[in-house]
């Protein structure tokens, strides 16, 4: 039993959140200054495309977006798992959190789409598979927070909400692989697992920089919502009452 | 592991499983509908409805764009690569349809299964780069412009 000790000292709020208040503004630091470098790079430095001029800047944005939006279900539905299985408070916290977050992303990554498909495709939007399995998605981060916030009983809401977050992570590799199992309008991965890129190298880094911001970016804001969450839902405890009163607050 | 979690385990796998293999199961059987639209093949062997309002989608055939010298109307024709069928359209193309480029026609195929189009949809592909090094890939025997890359509509 003692090998599982380590995982149940993470399951600890308390030690998440004196953790994790160490960690905030170091992340906050490298997440301001990698989105900085990648919106100056991708919007000021990378050059054209030469078919869609400026235009295809907004990739900038939108797949860090998607990618995110993706990821973070998988963080939740996880946590979710985590969370019915080891009956662990702090998974559940957790994955309360990711859901507002996941909806944002996943909200920007459908609009950033859109505006980029009106002068691209010559259509706001398609019914086509990606665009409504990403509608899907949407959706489901909308009834994780509905769900969560439809139950007087903590402990219910978390396991419905639990339930529906893994019932939804099949939705994850059909919008994936939506583009090469369908005739869709959307095109195919740009970066792919086990090819190359088919972007030129000059686009690519600024890409990448903005991927990897928008990961530390979502680990902030993750952990933001996080902590908020264990100090409601701790408020009762002793360790947080002596927090509001060191820190002079209530 | 401590058996109840074990059990719990099993059960969170049996969740995901079987809402996998039912969402699966649909999504199979429904392959076709979830489809944004008909490939030049369906078209051609007659598998698509005419007279019926529906989309259909393929490379622009280089060279068989014809834009009308009075009207707005444009003939083109959609391939994937072996069959191709035409398609006339009357109204503003969108910036990207080119020769050599996808696009999603969306309309309906006449008796003479001619598609009339109300809407043409410029399908973009996944490439990005710069001009100079589109211009140097045509200038070294590049086929950019020549099909729409790794298509492949099942025919």
């Amino acid at each position: 039993m003692a090998s599982w000790q380590w995982f149940h000292r993470l399951g600890s709020p308390r030690w998440f959140y004196e953790k994790t208040g160490g960690w905030l503004p170091w992340l906050t630091a490298v997440a301001l200054v990698l989105l900085v470098l990648g919106t100056v790079w991708g919007l000021a430095f990378s050059p054209e495309d030469f078919k869609q001029g400026n235009s295809y800047r907004i990739i900038y944005i939108h797949v860090p977006a998607a990618f995110l939006a993706l990821a973070g279900y998988y963080i939740m539905a996880v946590c979710g798992a985590v969370g019915l299985i080891w009956r662990m408070k702090l998974a559940f916290m957790v994955m309360k959190s990711a859901a507002p977050i996941g909806a944002g992303l996943t909200f920007v990554s459908l609009v950033t789409g859109a505006i980029w498909g009106k002068p691209t495709w010559g259509t706001w939007w398609a019914w086509d598979a990606r665009i409504t399995s990403m509608l899907i998605l949407f959706f489901l981060y909308l009834g994780i927070m509905a769900l969560q916030s439809a139950f007087q009983n903590r402990e219910a809401a978390d396991k419905a909400s639990a339930i529906l977050a893994l019932v939804g992570t099949v939705n994850i590799p059909i919008i994936y692989k939506s583009v090469d199992w369908w005739y869709t309008l959307h095109q195919p991965a740009t970066l792919k697992l086990t090819s190359a890129p088919t972007i030129h190298a000059s686009m690519l880094y600024p890409l990448l920089t903005m991927v990897v911001a928008f990961y530390v970016f979502y680990a902030v804001v993750l952990l933001l919502y996080t902590r908020h969450e264990i100090l409601r839902r701790e408020s009762r405890t002793g360790w947080v009452r002596e927090l509001i009163a060191k820190e002079g607050g209530l | 592991m401590h058996p109840v979690r074990r059990q719990r385990l099993l059960l969170v796998l049996f969740i995901v499983v079987f809402s996998s293999v039912a969402i699966g199961l649909m999504a199979y059987a429904l392959r076709a509908n979830i489809n944004l639209f008909y490939p030049p093949s369906q078209i051609v062997s007659g598998e698509a409805p005419v007279n019926t309002r529906i989309r259909a989608g393929g490379c622009v055939r280089p060279g068989s764009v014809e834009r009308s010298k009075t009207t707005l109307e444009t003939r083109f024709s959609l391939t994937d690569g072996v069959v191709d069928f035409p398609v006339v359209y009357s109204g503003i193309l969108p910036d990207l349809f080119a020769e050599g480029e996808a696009a999603v026609v969306n309309g309906s195929l006449n008796k003479e299964r001619v598609f009339v189009a109300t809407e043409v949809l410029a399908k973009h592909d996944e490439e990005y780069m710069p001009p100079e090094v589109a211009e140097a890939m045509s200038q070294s025997g590049g086929d950019h412009d020549e099909t729409c890359g790794g298509m492949a509509y099942g025919s």
